[in-house]
């Protein structure tokens, strides 16, 4: 459970320190007149972005959680290492360049240049879809190679892993899915098409980074 | 003060005034109607937990006198019991019930910042309501595997429900985490995003805090029991081994190989402990508010409050292993979890401190919601006590599976956070519905319900240093316990049977209420927080009218010395104050 604790401790320790910040030396018994025109802090910032991160902690804790049962699992006698399909090395890059493409898309949005949105996002799914797709390759090709789910605790954790992992990018495509609806039809504004890319963009880099930590852990296992 | 406050926010809170009655009362995204919605369905789940309690009390009281409890139906009742009552009873209506109702109001919000994901958390929740229920009616009947579904028992032959039931458990858990995920990111970014002007962090009343808290838990410990279902669903639809090891049932290999139940029990009580407090902080923060209210006096140690609540939240992640000491660990484990566990007294303690020493001198007026305030800090400072016997391994381990255990953790996480939810419902009774219940009813509620439970748990822990087992169907003749136990056993019947029966009166009261009851007045506590200020009993869609309040103090402004009242709302600027004198000393 080492990893799941050392995960929590970290998102702990973001929000002691956040939590420090708002109550350190205040003095909540003292009344104050607070004007009209008092501002929105730092963190008024925008909701979504938050919800979305606090999201990503959400699913940052269900990794962590499976990772930390691999490691306890693992110590068993009868896990026999899984010989990873090399397949998995294309899928990782389009992957990358899934994720590439979309910050280009996001730069566009924010640059207004809005001709770009729709290839960038075209790009993005169908390199997204390729992703998906080869994993469901290299699960066949498991299968092929008579590696199922049932044959060693190490194949489970393979499928359950990339299973997981695929079914948060699915996620990802529905939300992906009604931005690319919105710019064909060109209806909404662009500023809610904008946040929706921005959003995606940091769900894509999110999930790209879970990827990259699990595909490095099922290669050095 | 670094203060984030949401102020010309309005235009971008969508108000869309619900028309029609579906709109209005089922299709609803106004927090106080999906709050209510939440606040049903789960006290009517309770009822049936309730239910499934006077079954097993009936058996152990007295054994074998009735033909409809058999020994497989009798582990359903247990089963169902605590996961109902701990699940889609306490975490729902004190998260998605209060949690909905309060955190707008108590901040000073229109609304939760995504209603419609506020509405579908609910939908969602009812869903995994009716596959829990479902399992009474598939063949073989519910699960019989105990709340903590311990494998490998829970999916072997032998077990109840172990065809259907298991599976609708494990799938409803499931859709329960992905409503408590909808709803709590709404609950952290409605208090994180959506306060109204002047309300800071550390003027919130402490009930939003322990919301706020208890659900940062839950969104990060859910996931583990989402891990463990979906595992186990695995081990038992697709026969891997995660969790189940080589074992031979009824003769025949079912295939397994080399699997860890102990690696569910890390995963289980990964989230089964923070559970505990996802349950117990709302009650802390709640209590401390009517404390604070009925007894006219600020809270004691507001910043300390808080911090404690803090302090909870983050102990409660390493303290798992305590539930684990049986299941044999490497001593120095045993020693560290031992060691957390009794840490984690410290900040309790000092939440119990400052509630007493709240009362202290104020000017105590014995409500019916003051009562259950009151009537919780025995119950948890008794429940509080007897886990500091269970939290030191060599104490546990005699003492483990005993009925000790059970009175412990029923007045520890059943009675006291009951006790609250009935407070809480008491107090916020007329703003709820705009109307004012009967007190005398009220206060026999209480002193049957307070009294009663006493009844039940006392005599609960004797009988478990006597090591009189839980979760035995029946007792057998066994040497260690003296017929007496058995009377011992049948009186708890007979107090748990009573207690249930008068919990009658709350809804004779509540439905009496809404009949008859006298119109309320909208501030009939002469209460500070927000809620109490709104411009119509009960609040409209929108909860404030044209304009968002605007906070100038904390919630505990009462009693201040040199004013006329003894309250002043949190929304009152100190140059408006009664006696137009604050300098905000310390008072």
């Amino acid at each position: 459970m080492t990893i799941a604790l050392g995960f929590l401790a970290l998102i702990l320790a973001t929000l002691l320190g956040w939590l420090l910040k708002q109550s350190f030396n205040t003095q909540p018994w003292i009344a104050d007149v607070v004007s009209e025109t008092a501002h929105q802090g730092p963190l008024g910032t925008n909701t979504r972005l938050i919800a979305l991160l606090a999201f990503l902690a959400v699913v940052s804790s269900f990794f962590a959680l499976i990772l930390s049962a691999y490691a306890l699992r693992m110590e068993l006698g009868d896990w026999v290492p899984l010989s990873e399909p090399q397949l998995l090395w294309t899928n990782t890059a389009m992957l990358i360049l899934a994720s590439i493409v979309f910050q280009w898309t996001r730069n566009a949005a924010a640059r207004n240049q809005s001709t770009r949105l729709l290839p960038g996002l075209l790009v993005t799914g169908v390199l997204t879809t390729g992703f998906v797709v080869g994993q469901l390759i290299a699960w066949q090709q498991l299968q092929a190679t008579g590696q199922f789910i049932t044959s060693n605790p190490a194949n489970a954790f393979f499928y359950f892993l990339t299973g997981a992992h695929a079914v948060h990018i699915a996620g990802g495509m529905y939300v992906w899915a009604r931005a690319t609806i919105k710019v064909v039809l060109g209806r909404g504004d662009d500023r809610a098409v904008g946040r929706s890319i921005e959003l995606c963009t940091i769900y894509w880099h999110f999930l790209l980074l879970v990827w990259l930590v699990l595909f490095g852990l099922l290669l050095s296992t | 003060m670094a203060y984030v406050a949401i102020a010309d926010r309005d235009h971008e809170i969508e108000h869309h005034d619900p028309q029609t009655f579906i709109t209005k009362y089922i299709w609803s995204q106004d927090h106080k109607v999906i709050a209510v919605q939440y606040g049903l369905t789960a006290i009517f789940v309770g009822l049936i937990a309730l239910g499934l309690s006077a079954m097993m009390r009936l058996q152990l009281g007295f054994p074998d006198q009735f033909s409809f409890i058999n020994p497989e139906n009798y582990y359903q009742f247990v089963t169902m019991h605590g996961m109902i009552m701990v699940i889609y009873l306490l975490t729902a209506l004190f998260l998605g019930g209060f949690g909905n109702y309060l955190i707008p109001l108590m901040c000073g919000s229109r609304d939760m910042v995504f209603p419609y994901l506020n509405m579908l958390s609910y939908w969602v929740y009812l869903l995994s309501v009716i596959i829990l229920l479902a399992s009474f009616f598939v063949p073989g009947g519910s699960t019989g595997a105990g709340w903590t579904l311990y494998p490998p028992q829970a999916i072997m032959q032998g077990t109840p429900g172990v065809d259907w039931g298991i599976l609708l458990m494990l799938g409803s858990l499931a859709v329960f985490i992905v409503a408590f995920t909808m709803g709590g990111l709404n609950y952290i970014t409605t208090v994180l995003q959506a306060r109204c002007r002047g309300m800071t962090l550390m003027r919130m009343p402490l009930s939003v805090w322990g919301i706020f808290i208890a659900t940062v838990l839950g969104l990060l410990a859910f996931p583990a029991l989402l891990v463990s279902a979906i595992m186990m669903l695995f081990d038992k639809i697709l026969l891997t081994s995660f969790f189940m090891p080589a074992i031979s049932s009824m003769g025949a290999d079912p295939g397994y190989t080399g699997g860890s139940p102990i690696l569910f029990q890390h995963l289980f009580w990964f989230f089964g402990h923070p559970e505990v407090y996802i349950v117990a902080l709302p009650a802390f923060g709640i209590v401390s508010d009517l404390l604070s209210t009925h007894a006219r006096k600020n809270i004691f140690g507001y910043r300390m409050m808080v911090w404690a609540i803090v302090a909870i939240g983050g102990l409660s992640f390493v303290v798992w292993a305590h539930h684990m000491y049986v299941s044999g660990m490497n001593p120095y484990f045993g020693f560290f979890f031992a060691t957390t566990t009794l840490i984690i007294a410290v900040p309790t303690a000092i939440k119990v401190y400052n509630w007493v020493l709240t009362l202290w001198e104020g000017n105590i007026h014995l409500r019916v919601p003051m009562l259950f305030a009151i009537g919780f800090i025995f119950t948890f400072i008794h429940g509080g006590l007897t886990g500091l016997f269970l939290g030191n391994v060599t104490i546990d381990l005699p003492l483990s599976d005993t009925y000790f255990v059970v009175a412990h953790f029923h007045m520890v996480m059943g009675v006291s956070p009951v006790l609250v939810v009935f407070g809480a419902i008491y107090h916020w009774w007329p703003k709820i519905t705009g109307r004012m219940y009967h007190e005398t009813l009220g206060k026999w509620h209480f002193w049957m319900t307070f009294l009663g439970t006493y009844a039940i748990y006392l005599p609960m822990h004797y009988l478990g240093f006597q090591g009189v087992p839980r979760r035995y169907f029946a007792m057998g003749n066994t040497e260690f316990m003296p017929d007496s136990a058995q009377d011992l056993n049948a009186w708890i019947t007979m107090s748990a049977l009573f207690v249930a029966a008068t919990q009658v009166l709350f809804f004779i009261n509540m439905i009496w209420s809404l009949a008859k009851g006298p119109k309320a007045d909208p501030n009939p506590w002469n209460a500070t927080t927000l809620e109490w200020q709104t411009p119509d009993n009960p609040p409209k869609h929108g909860n404030w009218g044209h304009e968002l309040p605007v906070a100038h103090r904390w919630a505990y402004d009462y009693s201040v010395p040199g004013y006329e009242d003894d309250f002043i709302p949190q929304n009152v600027s100190p140059d408006d104050a009664p006696a137009g004198r604050d300098h905000g000393g310390a008072h």
